[in-house]
């Protein structure tokens, strides 16, 4: 008699599940616009060349051993990586008052950062209305109670500023607030400079914290200073202390290393030690020292000028293909004379449009067409190539023409 | 730039007294009120190793294997594979959040015995985790949330140090029972048997499927056997930690006796592996956690749950490890030579146990060491206790954790003889 007999089986996380139908799917139409990796115009996630070169590398030096990372990870890598999230000058680094931990990507950084505040006694968070699907379970699996701020206006397809400020003026005094630093998931649409300085002088007054979710670093402008603007006004201008997660997937293409980092930026340097042995009790009760393969890869390429120099070309080119696509693709909605306004689509930033589409026009899109979408509207516009982009409009034209809402969905 | 990395574990210890009494001077920062966190007591073996500046010195705290010249062993199979995976230009997309199938599919095979009726059935859900540590972890996530008796998990005492921080933090509570007998540094399987037939019908119990982290001391098949028939009687769960199939007796089905014995009685057990001993594999972190089902409906409701737990972690696991170890596993020539390699390196430790055993005897000890060959695998508890322990630090710069654990793998042809004057003169 089988002891889990009456565990129920969960239904599938939507993002996967949606990708296993696509893949299931036969017909030869088939798009998938849901996972956010990015592909390039053959539809392909080629790994960086500049990754294969440093693979090859590795596997040949006969020198380099497995042994295991500290728990706080890879020491080139993190300092590789605060320099580039903060800026080479960044007064927090001279001044020794920050520190990155090496994570298990994007995920792993959230939730240890998080490990962190809730055993050092914060309790309530908020994430943006809408947020990453991951970002409500890892609050609610460390134990926040998890509340959201206005963000996304729905009938004007822009970022509901007011609403925004007015819901971090309601919140409790230390809550932790997590921010997308750019390219926002799902929406692609991010505070303009201004915005963020009223975003930090309110998190400054109702004295919450600041805990960034940097995914998509060089994704949203092409440049990966002014894509890190975000933190480092609220790090060097604003002065507040704070957290940046970092995904090192996209904008490497290292999607299945897992490597990314935490960082934890403080008021004084005595804080530094005492985070550091804290981050080191928690990675050590959870999987006890991080994977070196994506570590070596990043801090490699980081501390290289040459290398660094290839890397930064190759998120320049990804990000212009994106925005060369979502041009195209708003050319293409327009030209067919697509009922709606589709301006968002080249406003917005980032690897995703949130087109508007309704759950109902979502499925329609999914079982009539086989065009695959997340059932909020969300795109992925690297999986638009010119060669698919008429037939993506077409479709698109299609469902948003002749599929009302549905109440029920 | 990392304060702590200078500090000695004294000074450590200072900082985290003054801390706890002394204020920040800063009124403005959350974090006035944040700990240090408590130094790590392994950590500070090598910390201190480090700074004598004896040439004799020995670090025997090292929780990875050596080879006779005192160096990381990078096996030649794993160096292969890596080559081959690097030509073959695989890509970077998301793993599945359970790992890749040819990993999860050899990895059954090599704990469970290709004919097992568990590989036949297919009846096992396999995920990849996060070397030993994270595959733990979400076996102890998914009993705090699912298992329908008494969350309360039994290890053997002592057990490695990070079980408990692991049980405990996934929500499980951690109770022991007897293991090592301090007089005769062997199995106390009397006590062991008297504490098992206590335990609350319904409740945990976890095994050292072999190799015994920290004393060395294994159950003989025959104890095996009837802990098996025991635990049965006493309607307890079965969590088995293989943190070294093949590093213990140089034999990978040898090593797997209590794991397959314990199938055949038809445990439904869970079973966490690591491969950063057996393959040397360590920093790549690869492991597994699995459930033994009782049919394939079972698998599929606890893999679909197991994945709901992993998602708020890390979302999917790290593929580069598993590829190195998917490959060995799967193709013939990388299997032999790694056979081999695991064999090399198991021997090793042997014939330095025996050397140890041999160089004391000559030393004059009147002492019984026969526990340092019975004992197996990386650790041998030398029942040395903390005052010898610390002479031996102090005065021969020999360094090991207090409870008088070495780690052979520290232990060499050329310091052996040394090393075994320095335990005799700290015992006689």
């Amino acid at each position: 008699m089988g002891l889990f007999n009456n565990i129920a089986t969960d239904p599938p996380i939507e993002v996967f599940h949606l990708t296993e139908l696509f893949h299931q799917d036969a017909n030869p139409s088939k798009v998938n616009l849901t996972i956010g990796v990015y592909q390039d115009e053959n539809g392909k996630t080629l790994t960086l060349p500049v990754i294969r070169s440093v693979e090859q590398q590795m596997a040949q030096d006969l020198t380099l051993t497995k042994m295991y990372l500290k728990g706080t990870g890879l020491d080139a890598f993190c300092t590789a990586c605060l320099k580039l999230v903060l800026g080479e000058q960044s007064p927090a680094i001279v001044e020794n008052r920050a520190c990155s931990i090496q994570t298990l990507s994007g995920t792993g950084a959230i939730r240890i950062g998080l490990d962190f505040l809730y055993r050092n006694g914060f309790r309530t968070a908020y994430v943006s209305a809408p947020t990453w699907g991951n970002h409500e379970s890892v609050l609610q699996t460390v134990g926040f109670e998890v509340r959201k701020y206005r963000y996304w206006n729905k009938e004007r397809l822009c970022l509901d500023i007011d609403g925004f400020i007015a819901d971090l003026e309601a919140a409790p005094e230390k809550s932790v607030i997590l921010l997308h630093a750019c390219a926002h998931n799902p929406t692609g649409c991010d505070p303009t400079h201004e915005q963020w300085i009223r975003i930090s002088d309110t998190c400054k007054s109702r004295q919450l914290i600041p805990f960034f979710d940097l995914a998509y670093q060089g994704f949203s402008s092409g440049d990966l200073d002014q894509d890190a603007w975000a933190i480092r006004y609220f790090a060097h201008e604003a002065k507040h202390e704070l957290f940046v997660a970092q995904s090192f997937a996209k904008n490497f293409s290292l999607y299945n290393e897992r490597i990314g980092h935490l960082i934890g930026l403080f008021e004084s340097r005595d804080i530094i030690p005492k985070f550091r042995t804290q981050m080191a009790t928690i990675v050590r009760r959870n999987y006890s020292n991080p994977p070196a393969h994506g570590a070596h890869l990043v801090a490699t390429i980081l501390n290289n000028p040459t290398l660094c120099g290839e890397w930064k070309n190759n998120v320049r080119a990804m990000y212009e293909r994106i925005h060369a696509m979502r041009h195209l693709f708003y050319n293409k909605l327009k030209q067919l004379g697509t009922p709606g306004t589709w301006e968002h689509i080249v406003q917005q930033t980032g690897m995703f449009a949130y087109t508007g589409l309704n759950p109902r026009q979502c499925q329609v899109l999914m079982q009539q067409h086989h065009i695959y979408i997340m059932s909020d509207g969300r795109i992925n516009i690297c999986a638009i190539t010119p060669k698919n982009a008429d037939e993506i409009a077409q479709k698109f034209f299609d469902v948003i023409t002749n599929v009302a809402d549905d109440p029920k969905l | 730039m990392s304060v702590s990395r200078t500090l000695s574990l004294a000074n450590k210890h200072q900082l985290w007294i003054i801390s706890k009494v002394s204020r920040l001077a800063s009124t403005n920062s959350w974090w006035s009120n944040v700990e240090m966190g408590p130094p790590d007591a392994i950590l500070g073996v090598t910390e201190a190793f480090k700074r004598d500046t004896n040439p004799k010195k020995i670090n025997l705290g090292v929780g990875a294997y050596r080879t006779d010249e005192g160096k990381p062993f990078v096996l030649e199979s794993v160096k292969k594979a890596e080559q081959l995976i690097a030509s073959e230009n695989l890509d970077k997309e998301y793993a599945p959040i359970s790992g890749i199938a040819e990993f999860c599919q050899a990895n059954a095979k090599l704990a469970f015995g290709d004919d097992s009726r568990v590989i036949k059935d297919q009846l096992f859900a396999t995920t990849q985790g996060i070397s030993g540590t994270g595959s733990l972890r979400i076996g102890a996530a998914f009993l705090a949330k699912f298992f329908p008796g008494n969350k309360v998990i039994y290890l053997p005492n002592p057990s490695w140090g990070n079980h408990t921080p692991i049980m405990k933090h996934a929500g499980l509570d951690v109770k022991s029972y007897r293991y090592y007998d301090s007089k005769t540094c062997g199995f106390d399987f009397n006590g062991a048997k008297e504490d098992i037939e206590k335990i609350p019908e319904n409740s945990i119990i976890l095994f050292h499927a072999c190799a015994h982290n920290p004393t060395g001391v294994d159950p003989r098949p025959e104890q095996w056997k009837e802990l098996s028939s025991i635990v049965k009687n006493r309607k307890l769960f079965v969590f088995m930690d293989m943190a070294y199939q093949g590093f213990a007796s140089g034999n990978i089905d040898d090593d797997a006796f209590a794991v397959r014995k314990f199938i055949d009685d038809k445990h439904n057990l869970m079973l966490a592996q690591s491969y950063a001993k057996n393959m040397g594999l360590y920093g790549e972190r690869v492991g597994a956690c699995t459930v033994v089902c009782q049919d394939k409906d079972e698998v599929e409701r606890v893999m679909s749950q197991i994945k709901i737990l992993i998602r708020p972690m890390y979302s999917n696991p790290p593929i580069h490890g598993a590829r190195i170890a998917a490959k060995i596993l799967n193709q013939q020539d990388l299997r032999s030579i790694w056979l081999k390699e695991v064999k090399q390196m198991a021997d090793r430790i042997i014939t330095m146990r025996q050397q140890l055993a041999d160089n004391l005897k000559k030393n004059g000890s009147k002492k019984n060491w026969q526990h340092i060959t019975d004992q197996i695998g990386m650790f041998c508890f030398t029942g040395l206790n903390q005052q010898q322990s610390e002479r031996l630090i102090k005065d021969f710069s020999v360094y090991l954790t207090k409870d008088g654990r070495i780690s052979m793998a520290g232990v060499t042809s050329k310091n052996n003889a040394y090393l075994a004057n320095a335990i005799h003169e700290v015992t006689k």
